[in-house]
């Protein structure tokens, strides 16, 4: 039964795709499938908790492409989380999409749901590999089917901006990511994930270090300085795809395979004898120089996808401390920063489709006009910048932890001056868009079209909820975590 | 005798039949269906082979019952198989695809020697891998080039003479070659099978003359597979022979050359000699060269077929790059290859025919926009391209976990660093078509969404189909590249 339901899940998005591609010249339909297939989603990943939270590992085979190199899939607690979440999201941006393509007149929707549903398929596949090889598979496919997404626009600009995004993206897996993996199996003879790791135990610690160095910069997609360049890049995009991929599912596919490598390929005791303080440094490094980039970028888009990178960078950080209190946090932040950021890109574009307007200087006395889009606005900024009552304060609270527990100040230094930034480069907007005066050359406008305010107040209010009641999120990290160091 | 006991010789008797009766047949459509029906009979019989040799071993067959070593013996193994139904199998995709494709490029008076030359062709690419006899080879190795250049000249553009012309002088000197290194062999041994010669060659104290005749044959072998930097022939035959010419050449010509230099190398030198040779080394530095410099000429070009010609010089690098690591595993790598790319690219130039065929040129400009005009031959091409990078899930992400696999085996960190440097170089000359095909508007905006005939298109699809399903199902390929490499090296010396 479980093994049907992993067929389910990936299955969802891939049908979906086929029904966007036929339902073409029927925008209604078209749409509604994309509302369907992921709510089911959600509803048929929720299905599966109770089984991984008890315990099970669901497994599906599918295809042994080489002697021992099989494409499989396995649902674990990281894996079933970040799959809820990003099938979570995937419903909000699908209703976002609706006010936001509709509204700016944009071309190719059919083509864009149908990528978008694509990219939901990969995602799913990334949170399910049982396997290195697996992840790199659909690694790989989710860089090829959001590259028509980054560059949907077809201009110079888009074309530039996708040579950027695949020169990243595929070159660091091409170079350090496919190398790693294919090393993972020649030194262990396998590349599955299991608890505790899988490579040798007698492994030289510089050998370890070095494989490390190959997966953690060859797994672009987390955008780690110094290989962060494709994220500002990709939001040449439009918003929604800046909003669910470029917040949410890419960049999380990234730090997510992070955690699962470190966590189920090295396994935390392996990693304990090695040094692994440049990436902590590299880690802490990425965290203060993104936020400060922010700080002085004044479009909107490219403020927030700075702040990505820094935020990406708290879970490679959190992930690197090697303890399980700090692996809690890095899974936790996967899920608060994702309803977070997706929020402020939501209210991006939000602002973007009711005035055209892009930059922050810009935003003056906006939130008079636009309530609803500021005030989650401004609760997703509560949360990136780790206070209550936003989910980002529960991860952070976790990852302060880990980072004390080891007494890891240098940790602990880098997260309290990045939470000053990240409020130094948010609240800002905040102020600026309720506090002062309005333009008086600014045409008047209202709140942006239903679909994109209904969208942000989901996310928004779940941003406020993760707080409350962090149940299903934190049950599944503390699985991860303590059931990894059993 | 049965009649399964003469399959070893029907393999090739019975394409170079079809060659005479085409001709007689005169008649373009009769032509066609007598050598297509031979190439398809040519097919079930390399499947036929192969399962033998896996039941039963390697198969013998003397020809008119002389037995070895005095008569000519066809010798099938589990190498000699594997490009028999690689051969074979592009031969049976690409002649349905033929018909269209030549009705636009060659005057409908010389169809039937069109078909003629592809049955001699064909017949003797299959003979190089059917023989067990060093000048039965060099036979066969002339009569496939000789038929192979009068199918380059057929192209439509008059500089498909000069290419034509070009390839003739160069093969001829590597055939030259070829045939000196084998008569010092004759020479040394005084016979002419394979086998014996090995056996020959083991109580043979002389080696001065052996380690020449090694030589020779790689030079002449190392020219007709276009090993970097004698390619100078490739990448102007390919661009401008017919396009159904380009596509089974590329996917077989270069790789029987190869068979062949692995032929010599493992059964009759022997590994130790060979690479005693310092071939390795040359070989590798080759290799590496092929991978980035050619690669990088095909960044630059403004033809699509000739981007494809050199990506191809470049492939064969990886190829022969696998062999100049003396392992098991790097002759997997090599001859897993073989087949992945010979696929890959016989579907690119198919899925380019077509575009030629509705464009009329296969220039940049020509394809601008081509997502408009062809969508399913745009998508493809850019399936095909992501083979040729390696990407996951396509045939040549096979190849390159085992060449990678290969150079860890022998703790070279730097050359899988280059591997997988030079696949970046893929992904650019890839690109290039995704950026005209995909961001340029089409030159002339009126066009109309017009894809190939169908019996252009399906073929070709069906080969790009089959280098993803080999990219996701090794079991064929890679199963049986490495029985291969395995046979060979555990029975060479």
């Amino acid at each position: 039964m479980s093994t049907d339901s992993i067929a389910v899940c990936l299955m969802l998005p891939l049908a979906a795709a086929g029904g966007i591609a036929l339902a073409n010249n029927r925008p209604n339909l078209r749409e509604a499938v994309s509302l369907v297939a992921s709510a089911a989603l959600v509803l048929a990943l929720l299905g599966l908790e109770p089984a991984v939270l008890a315990g099970n590992r669901p497994t599906l085979d599918l295809i042994e492409v080489m002697p021992g190199l099989v494409i499989a899939f396995e649902v674990e607690p990281l894996g079933l989380l970040f799959a809820l979440v990003a099938a979570f999201l995937w419903f909000a941006s699908a209703v976002y999409s609706i006010g936001y393509m509709r509204g700016n007149g944009e071309a190719h929707q059919t083509r864009f749901y149908l990528c978008f549903a694509l990219a939901l398929a990969a995602t799913v596949a990334i949170a399910f590999s049982a396997n290195a090889f697996t992840l790199l598979l659909f690694y790989e496919a989710l860089t090829f089917v959001t590259y028509p997404l980054v560059t949907h626009h077809g201009d110079a600009e888009a074309r530039n901006g996708g040579r950027t995004y695949l020169a990243f993206l595929l070159g660091t897996s091409v170079l350090f990511l496919l190398p790693a993996v294919i090393f993972t199996w020649h030194a262990a003879g396998t590349t599955d994930f299991r608890a505790g790791g899988i490579l040798p135990e007698g492994m030289a610690p510089a050998a370890a270090a070095v494989l490390l160095a190959m997966y953690v910069f060859g797994i672009g997609k987390a955008a780690l300085m110094p290989f962060h360049r494709w994220l500002p890049a990709a939001m040449v995009a439009p918003t929604p795809v800046s909003a669910l991929l470029h917040a949410v599912a890419v960049v999380k596919a990234g730090v997510f395979s992070i955690v699962k490598i470190v966590v189920y390929l090295f396994g935390l005791d392996l990693l304990g004898g090695v040094s692994t303080h440049w990436l902590t440094a590299t880690a802490g490094f990425t965290v203060i120089a993104a936020s400060v980039v922010a700080l002085g970028a004044d479009n909107l888009k490219r403020r927030l996808a700075y702040s990505t990178v820094s935020q990406l960078a708290y879970v490679v950080l959190a992930s690197a401390l090697l303890t399980p209190l700090s692996i809690v946090g890095a899974a936790l932040h996967i899920v608060s920063h994702a309803f977070g950021k997706i929020t402020l890109f939501f209210a991006a574009g939000s602002i973007y489709t009711a005035t055209g307007k892009t930059n922050v200087s810009q935003l003056d006395g906006i939130g008079l006009r636009m309530p609803w889009t500021m005030g989650a606005f401004a609760i997703g900024a509560l949360s990136m910048i780790g206070l209550p009552p936003a989910a980002g304060f529960v991860s952070k609270w976790y990852m302060l932890s880990g980072a004390m527990s080891q007494a890891h100040w240098a940790a602990v230094m880098v997260i309290v001056a990045s939470t000053l930034l990240n409020a130094a480069y948010l609240l800002p907007i905040v102020y600026r868009a309720f506090f002062r005066g309005v333009d008086a050359d600014s045409k008047p406008h209202g709140e942006a079209p239903l679909p994109i305010v209904l969208a942000l107040v989901i996310t928004a209010a779940a941003t406020l909820m993760i707080f409350f009641m962090p149940g299903v999120p934190l049950a599944l990290a503390h699985a991860l975590a303590f059931g990894a160091c059993e | 005798m049965t009649l399964s006991a003469h399959f070893p010789v029907l393999q090739v008797v019975v394409p170079l039949v079809s060659a005479p009766l085409a001709v007689l047949a005169r008649r373009a459509t009769a032509a066609y269906a007598i050598v297509m029906f031979a190439s398809w009979i040519a097919f079930g019989l390399a499947i036929a082979l192969t399962m033998q040799v896996r039941s039963e071993g390697v198969v013998s067959y003397p020809i008119g019952n002389w037995p070895p070593p005095w008569g000519i013996e066809y010798r099938i193994d589990a190498l000699s198989s594997f490009v028999l139904l690689l051969v074979s199998a592009v031969a049976a995709v690409v002649l349905p695809y033929c018909r269209r494709s030549i009705e636009h490029e060659v005057p409908r008076e010389q169809h039937y020697l069109f078909y003629s030359m592809f049955a001699l062709c064909l017949a003797g690419l299959l003979g190089i891998a059917a023989t067990g006899d060093a000048f039965n080879a060099f036979v066969f190795i002339e009569i496939s080039a000789l038929a192979s250049y009068v199918l380059i000249a057929l192209g439509r553009d008059r500089k498909a003479l000069v290419a034509s012309y070009q390839y003739l002088i160069l093969g001829t000197i590597g055939a030259t070659f070829f045939v000196i290194g084998i008569g010092m062999l004759y020479l040394m041994t005084g016979t002419l099978n394979l086998a014996d010669m090995s056996e020959r060659l083991a109580a043979t104290s002389d080696l001065r003359p052996v380690l020449t005749a090694a030589a020779f044959i790689t030079v002449g072998m190392s020219l007709k597979l276009a090993l970097f930097p004698l390619h100078q022939w490739l990448p102007n035959a390919y661009t401008y022979a017919p396009s159904a010419v380009s596509a089974f050449i590329a996917a077989t010509g270069t790789k029987v050359s190869i068979y062949v230099l692995m032929r010599f190398y493992f059964s009759v030198f022997g590994a130790g000699l060979v690479f005693e040779l310092a071939v390795g080394e040359v070989l590798l530095v080759l290799s590496l060269a092929a991978m980035f410099i050619a690669s990088a000429i095909a960044v630059v070009q403004s033809d699509f077929k000739k981007l494809l010609a050199y990506s191809s010089v470049a492939q064969v690098g990886y190829i022969t790059l696998g062999l100049s690591l003396e392992s098991v595993s790097g002759l997997t790598a090599s001859i897993v290859h073989l087949v992945n790319h010979g696929m890959t690219k016989a579907g690119l130039f198919m899925l380019v025919g077509g575009a030629v065929l509705v464009t009329g040129g296969s220039g940049m400009d020509r394809l601008a926009g081509l997502r408009r005009t062809m969508p399913l031959t745009s998508f493809g091409i850019v399936l095909g391209g992501l083979g040729l990078i390696g990407i996951p899930g396509t045939a040549g992400f096979i190849s390159k976990w085992q060449l990678v696999l290969a150079a860890m085996e022998r703790q070279e960190w730097w050359l899988v660093f280059a591997i997988v440097a030079s696949s970046l170089l893929a992904v650019a000359y890839v690109w290039r078509f995704v950026e005209v095909a995909y961001f340029r508007e089409p030159s002339n905006p009126a066009d109309r969404r017009r894809e190939a005939p169908a019996t252009m298109l399906v073929p070709a699809v069906m080969v790009i189909a089959a280098s993803i399903y080999f990219g996701l199902d090794s079991s064929l390929t890679l199963g049986g590249a490495a029985t291969a490499a395995d046979f060979l090296l555990g029975t060479s010396r």
